[in-house]
């Protein structure tokens, strides 16, 4: 069975069309670029896949189910998104990596976040260091890290590198493809021709809110 | 009382004071006479009415038309709250409910522990302090929500799609606007009598109310406005928040 599947979606907001009739679907442990122009629906498209927002026609399927038959935040905790702006909010890096745990109910793994931080070349230091201060690359890795602290079923990464040195989006592209290596579905926006063919198996190019194509990538 | 004795003599004599602010605005071309002049018979009718009617409502010493009273003051302050939440569902029964838990409240504690008695003369001015103090909490606490719903929507949609459930994704919110809806009473409270005399206690001063007993009113009222601007100002953003969600709770 499929993991997620788009049956005919369509998305309007204020009168103009923003995604049209957009099928496709995914299995377990695909890595898919999502390319095309600004405002072609890329970030639309991510945020139906986490049901930030909901289809005005069209359904979409998580494990063959109707996803409005289902639990929001219970399909959240398994799709999960990172935005291309990382936000932080409190005052340390501990308020945001505590959060995924809180909501949950649970106590904080000390040592899985240490050994995520260390996975993208922050010691345990960075826990207490004041979110202000914090360099572009050191917040786009935290927010990804919060992200990745409960695995999620699939990971949608909105051009999470595209504010990044080369050397972050390495460490970020390693570890995505690490993840995915173990099965995590990645859906990842890039505006990066190069990174859009990289690792992934297939590319899915949107244009004025349609799919253009969904080619293999050999 | 030895207070200041007003009569219709000298409270004509006071209206000269009127002229001094209309030779201003003609003089200096300010153009604003008409406005002055209206504006103060308007203050006259309406305070003499108010005069007249609370005379009225006091002689009756009657505790269900005093509740009643009380209750049209609520929904007149709800209905002005509600305008600053505009997008935010119920807006005027939320109000109203805060209003009137964060008053009834505060003053329950008032009339329980003999501070006040159930009677028109002292519930209606105390509640008029504090259901507009309230209101203008509510007010502030409606602008920064539905401002911050919209400025920090990223971070609240990032919150959700981290599996928060609304209330943890909306927390941060709610604080900061409770936060705004009690520091302007908390703020004045910090200037009593260094900066500011309050209207209530000079009023009982020029009475003829010795100062040390006009004082022992304005510590009440300042604890009776301190607990009902945070009861309402709590109760308005903990009913309002979810309204900014649809029912597949995503942001609108």
């Amino acid at each position: 069975m499929e993991q997620l599947t788009f049956r005919d979606v369509s998305y309007r907001q204020g009168g103009k069309e923003i995604l049209k009739g957009v099928s496709a679907q995914f299995s377990a442990g695909d890595f898919v670029s999502i390319v095309g122009p600004s405002g072609s629906g890329k970030s639309t498209f991510l945020r139906l896949c986490c049901h930030l927002i909901s289809p005005t026609e069209g359904k979409i399927f998580f494990h063959g189910k109707d996803m409005l038959q289902e639990d929001p935040i219970g399909l959240r905790k398994k799709i999960s998104y990172c935005f291309q702006e990382p936000v932080l909010w409190g005052n340390t890096v501990e308020d945001n990596v505590a959060f995924p745990y809180r909501v949950r109910d649970r106590k904080i793994d000390r040592e899985k976040i240490v050994s995520l931080l260390a996975r993208f070349h922050l010691d345990e230091s960075y826990l207490s260091h004041e979110v202000k201060g914090l360099s572009g690359g050191e917040k786009q890795r935290i927010s990804l890290i919060r992200t990745l602290l409960f695995e999620p079923e699939i990971l949608l990464l909105d051009e999470v590198t595209s504010a990044l040195d080369a050397e972050n989006t390495e460490l970020i592209e390693k570890e995505i493809l690490r993840l995915n290596r173990k099965g995590v579905t990645v859906l990842w926006v890039t505006h990066n021709a190069a990174q859009s063919r990289k690792y992934a198996d297939r590319l899915l190019t949107l244009e004025n809110g349609r799919i253009q194509s969904l080619e293999e990538i050999k | 009382m030895n207070g200041a004795n007003i009569s219709d003599a000298s409270l004509l004599m006071a209206s000269s004071l009127v002229l001094v602010s209309l030779l201003f605005s003609y003089f200096q071309k300010l153009r604003l006479e008409k406005e002055t002049l209206i504006s103060v018979i308007r203050a006259v009718i309406q305070l003499f009415a108010v005069g007249y009617v609370l005379q009225f409502i006091f002689g009756l010493r009657n505790p269900a038309v005093t509740t009643l009273i009380v209750l049209f003051m609520t929904f007149n302050a709800a209905l002005n709250a509600a305008k600053r939440g505009k997008g935010i569902k119920n807006g005027i029964l939320i109000s109203f409910l805060s209003i009137l838990v964060g008053a009834g409240a505060t003053l329950s504690v008032l009339v329980l522990s003999g501070a006040v008695r159930y009677e028109a003369n002292q519930i209606i001015p105390i509640s008029g302090m504090i259901i507009s103090n309230a209101m203008v909490a509510i007010g502030l606490c409606y602008r920064q929500l539905t401002g911050d719903f919209k400025s920090r929507r990223n971070e609240v949609e990032i919150k959700l799609s981290l599996g928060a459930d609304l209330l943890p994704a909306s927390m941060d919110i709610l604080r900061d606007s409770i936060r705004t809806g009690m520091v302007p009473t908390i703020d004045s409270t910090k200037t009593l009598g260094i900066v500011s005399l309050p209207g209530m206690m000079s009023g009982l001063i020029l009475a003829g109310t010795s100062p040390l007993m006009a004082i022992r009113y304005q510590i009440m009222v300042t604890f009776m406005l301190l607990s009902t601007t945070a009861i309402s100002s709590f109760m308005a953003c903990f009913l309002s928040y979810r309204t900014f969600f649809n029912e597949r709770k995503q942001l609108l």
